[in-house]
C-alpha cells in the first residue's frame, strides 16, 4: 500500500468547557475520497478544519506526505468550505483569476470554468448567482490550484436535489482525475454514493473506520422489514421480534425473513405498505451514535 | 509574493470601482461640502476693520488709536504669528504700539488697509510703516485642504476597516487563509489599493474643485504628494489597526465614530484651533490628519517648503509604520 498523502496523529482540541477532538488518529491513502460522518458537535468539523491548516490542535499533529503541514500543503490543497462568501461585485471569471494568482502553479482559468460547467456563467457578478451556481464557483475556486487534496466541508448542504445530483456528477469527475478528496457530510446517500472510506466520529472520537459496505457487513447481518407505525398492533409487539421505532413508522431487524413474515401474517399484521430493504449508513449511523445525523 | 499580491490589490481595486454608490459618494460629498460652505460663508465681508495688536490683551486706554470706532481690535501674542495674518489679509492691520515709536504693518495689496492706516496715522503720526504684500485668503480657500483631508480620512478608516471587518465575517478571510496568501500580503495590497484610489480620487477633486473655486497654490503642488501619500497610509493603517482582530460590527463602528468625530472637530477641517486651550491644542497634534492639514495648508496657503513641512511629515511616517506594525501583530484572519 503506497504512502497516506495525510496522516492524523493523537489530535486533541480542547476549549474551555469542552474537548471537542480528544485523541483522534487516522491516515488517508493517496486517490480516495475519504469521508468524516457524525452528528452535530461529534468534532469533525474542528477535526477537518485542523487537517486544512487553519485551526492549531491542542496536541497532536497531522502530516501531510510525512511532513507538518506548510507552504507545500498550501499550495496543494484545495478547499471548499460549509460558508465561504467571495468579494461582491467581480465576476466568476475575475473571482477564479484572483484565486489562481494566489497559487504558483494550477490550471488554466478557463479549464476550471469548463470542469465546473461556469461557462455561460463566467461574466455574470458572484452575487447574482443561485445556491447551486455558487457551490459549483466555490468548488472552481477550490480546483484552481488544481490540488492533489481536496476538502469539501458538507457540500451539498442547503441545495436542491438537482443541484444536489450535478454536484456529486462534478465531484465524481473529479475523483476519475485521482485526487485526494476529504469529504464531510450530513447526507448518507451522498457517503455511500461518493466515499471509497469513511470514519464516523461521535463526542471527540473515531468509534468506526472502513469502507461503506465492509462497515455494514460488520455491523449488520440482518435486513431490515420497515411497516408504518399504524400497521403494527400491539399483538405483534409481543412477538419478540427486535423492533426499532421512529416517528411514523417501525423497523424490524431479522436474520429469518421467511420467519418473521410468517409470524406477522399469523399476528393479521396488514402487509400491503411492507418494505424489505438493506441497512444502510443512516442505519449504521443510528445504531453507532444512537443520534440522527440532522439532529 | 508580488504575483499574490497584485492579484489581491487587483481585485480589490475592481471591486471599490464597481461599486457605484460608494464610488460617487466619495467623489461628490466633499463637492457639495466646499460648494455649500462657500455659499454659506463667501459674500460680503462684515463692514469692519480688524486690527491685530501685539499684545496679551486690549487694554483701550493705553493708546488713542484704540478709541476708533467699528474697529475690532483682536490681541496677537508675537510678530511671527502676526505676520502671516497680514500677509493673508486675515487682519487690516498689525501694529506694536509698545514700541517707541510705534511700528505697523500694513499689506499694500488691501484696500482695508489703506483705509485704516489712514486712521492709525491720524492717531500716531510718527508710527514706523512695514509694507507686506499678498493675497487674501479666502474662507473657501482655507476650507478645501479641509474638505480633501475630512474625505481622505473617512476612505481611509471606513474604507478599509470596514472592508477588512466585512471580509472576516463573511468567511472570505478565512478562505484566503487556507491559500498561500500570508497576513502582510493582504494587508500590503489592502493598503496599496486603497492607497492608490485616495490619490487617485484626490487628484481628481483637487483640480475639479480647485479649478471651481479658482484656486491657486502658492507652494509648489507636487510637494502635496508626500503629504498625501503619508498622510493616507497614516490613516489607512490606523484603520487595518482597529480592524485587525475585531469581529464585531457595532465595536469597530463606535471605534471609528470615535476617532473621526473628534477629528472632524479638532484637526482643523473647519476652523483653526488658534486661540484654543493649550491642552486641546495638544490632543488634536496626536491625531494624523491634523498633520496632515497643517502641511497641506502650510503648502497651499503660505508656500511652505521641505524643510517647513518635514516635522509633520516625519510624524504621519513614524506613525503609519508603528499602525502597521500593531496592525499586522493583532491580525486575525477569522472569528473566534
Amino acid at each position: 500500500m503506497s504512502d497516506p498523502i495525510l496522516e492524523v496523529r493523537n489530535l486533541v482540541k480542547r476549549y474551555p468547557t469542552v474537548n471537542a477532538v480528544d485523541g483522534v488518529s487516522f491516515s488517508v491513502p493517496e486517490g480516495i475520497c475519504f469521508g468524516l460522518l457524525g452528528p452535530n458537535g461529534a468534532g469533525k468539523t474542528t477535526t477537518i478544519e485542523i487537517m486544512e491548516g487553519i485551526l492549531a490542535p491542542t496536541s497532536g499533529e497531522v502530516l501531510y506526505r510525512g511532513v507538518p503541514l506548510g507552504p507545500r500543503f498550501r499550495e496543494e490543497a484545495g478547499i471548499l468550505f460549509q460558508k465561504t462568501a467571495l468579494q461582491d461585485f467581480l465576476t466568476v471569471r475575475q473571482t477564479l483569476a484572483m484565486f489562481r494568482g494566489l497559487y504558483d502553479r494550477g490550471l488554466d482559468v478557463e479549464e476550471v470554468i469548463r470542469l465546473c460547467a461556469l461557462e455561460k456563467l463566467a461574466d455574470r457578478d458572484n452575487r447574482k448567482l443561485s445556491g447551486g451556481q455558487q457551490q459549483r464557483l466555490l468548488l472552481a475556486v477550490a480546483l484552481v490550484n488544481d490540488p492533489a487534496m481536496l476538502f469539501l466541508d458538507e457540500p451539498t448542504t442547503g441545495l436542491d436535489p438537482q443541484a444536489r445530483r450535478n454536484f456529486w456528477e462534478l465531484i465524481e469527475s473529479i475523483k476519475a482525475r485521482r485526487k485526494t478528496i476529504i469529504l464531510t457530510t450530513h447526507y448518507m446517500d451522498e457517503a455511500e454514493l461518493l466515499c471509497d472510506d469513511i470514519a464516523i466520529m461521535d463526542r471527540g472520537h473515531i468509534i468506526a473506520r472502513g469502507g461503506p459496505q465492509q462497515l455494514l457487513q460488520e455491523h449488520f447481518e440482518q435486513v431490515l422489514l420497515e411497516l408504518p407505525k399504524k400497521d403494527l398492533p400491539e399483538d405483534a409487539r409481543r412477538l419478540g421480534l427486535k423492533i426499532i421505532e421512529s416517528t411514523e413508522r417501525v423497523e424490524i431487524a431479522t436474520h429469518d425473513v421467511e420467519n418473521t413474515l410468517r409470524s406477522l401474517i399469523d399476528a393479521r399484521v396488514p402487509l400491503r405498505n411492507l418494505r424489505i430493504r438493506p441497512p444502510n449508513l443512516e442505519d449504521l449511523f443510528l445504531e453507532l451514535t444512537g443520534k440522527e445525523l440532522r439532529a | 509574493m508580488m504575483r499574490r499580491l497584485l492579484a489581491v490589490w487587483h481585485a480589490r481595486n475592481l471591486e471599490f470601482v464597481r461599486d457605484r454608490g460608494t464610488l460617487i459618494f466619495t467623489l461628490l460629498l466633499p463637492i457639495m461640502l466646499v460648494v455649500g460652505m462657500s455659499f454659506v460663508f463667501g459674500g460680503p465681508e462684515r463692514p469692519l476693520f480688524k486690527v491685530g495688536v501685539l499684545d496679551s490683551r486690549i487694554d483701550k486706554s493705553s493708546h488713542p488709536f484704540l478709541h476708533e470706532r467699528f474697529v475690532d481690535f483682536v490681541p496677537i501674542a508675537n510678530e511671527h504669528d502676526g505676520l502671516p495674518k497680514i500677509t493673508h489679509q486675515q487682519v487690516d492691520l498689525l501694529v506694536d504700539l509698545h514700541s517707541a515709536p510705534p511700528r505697523y504693518w500694513v499689506n499694500t495689496d488691501s484696500p482695508k488697509g489703506y483705509i485704516i492706516e489712514k486712521l492709525l496715522l491720524a492717531a500716531a503720526p510718527a508710527a514706523q510703516r512695514q509694507p507686506v504684500t499678498g493675497a487674501a485668503v479666502r474662507y473657501v480657500d482655507w476650507l478645501f485642504p479641509g474638505i480633501l483631508g475630512m474625505n481622505m480620512m473617512f476612505s481611509c478608516l471606513f474604507g478599509v476597516g470596514y472592508v477588512v471587518l466585512r471580509y472576516r465575517k463573511s468567511g472570505f478571510l478565512k478562505r484566503l487563509h487556507a491559500t498561500p496568501l500570508t497576513a502582510f500580503e493582504f494587508l500590503t495590497a489592502q493598503v496599496l489599493s486603497r492607497l492608490c484610489l485616495i490619490l487617485f480620487v484626490s487628484a481628481v477633486l483637487y483640480f475639479g474643485i480647485g479649478s471651481l473655486i479658482h484656486f491657486h497654490s502658492v507652494g509648489h503642488t507636487l510637494l502635496l504628494i508626500p503629504i498625501a501619500v503619508l498622510g493616507s497610509l497614516s490613516m489607512i493603517a490606523l484603520g487595518l489597526t482597529l480592524a485587525a482582530g475585531i469581529s464585531s460590527e457595532e465595536l469597530v463602528g463606535g471605534l471609528l465614530n470615535m476617532l473621526t468625530w473628534p477629528m472632524m472637530v479638532l484637526s482643523g477641517i473647519w476652523f483653526s484651533l488658534e486661540g484654543s486651550p493649550r491642552w486641546v491644542q495638544w490632543a488634536a497634534h496626536l491625531f494624523p490628519l491634523t498633520h496632515l492639514l497643517d502641511a497641506a495648508r502650510a503648502v497651499m496657503l503660505d508656500g511652505a517648503g521641505v524643510a517647513q513641512i518635514a516635522p509633520h511629515l516625519l510624524y504621519l511616517g513614524v506613525t503609519a509604520l508603528v499602525f502597521l506594525a500593531f496592525g499586522a501583530w493583532s491580525f486575525r484572519w477569522r472569528v473566534e
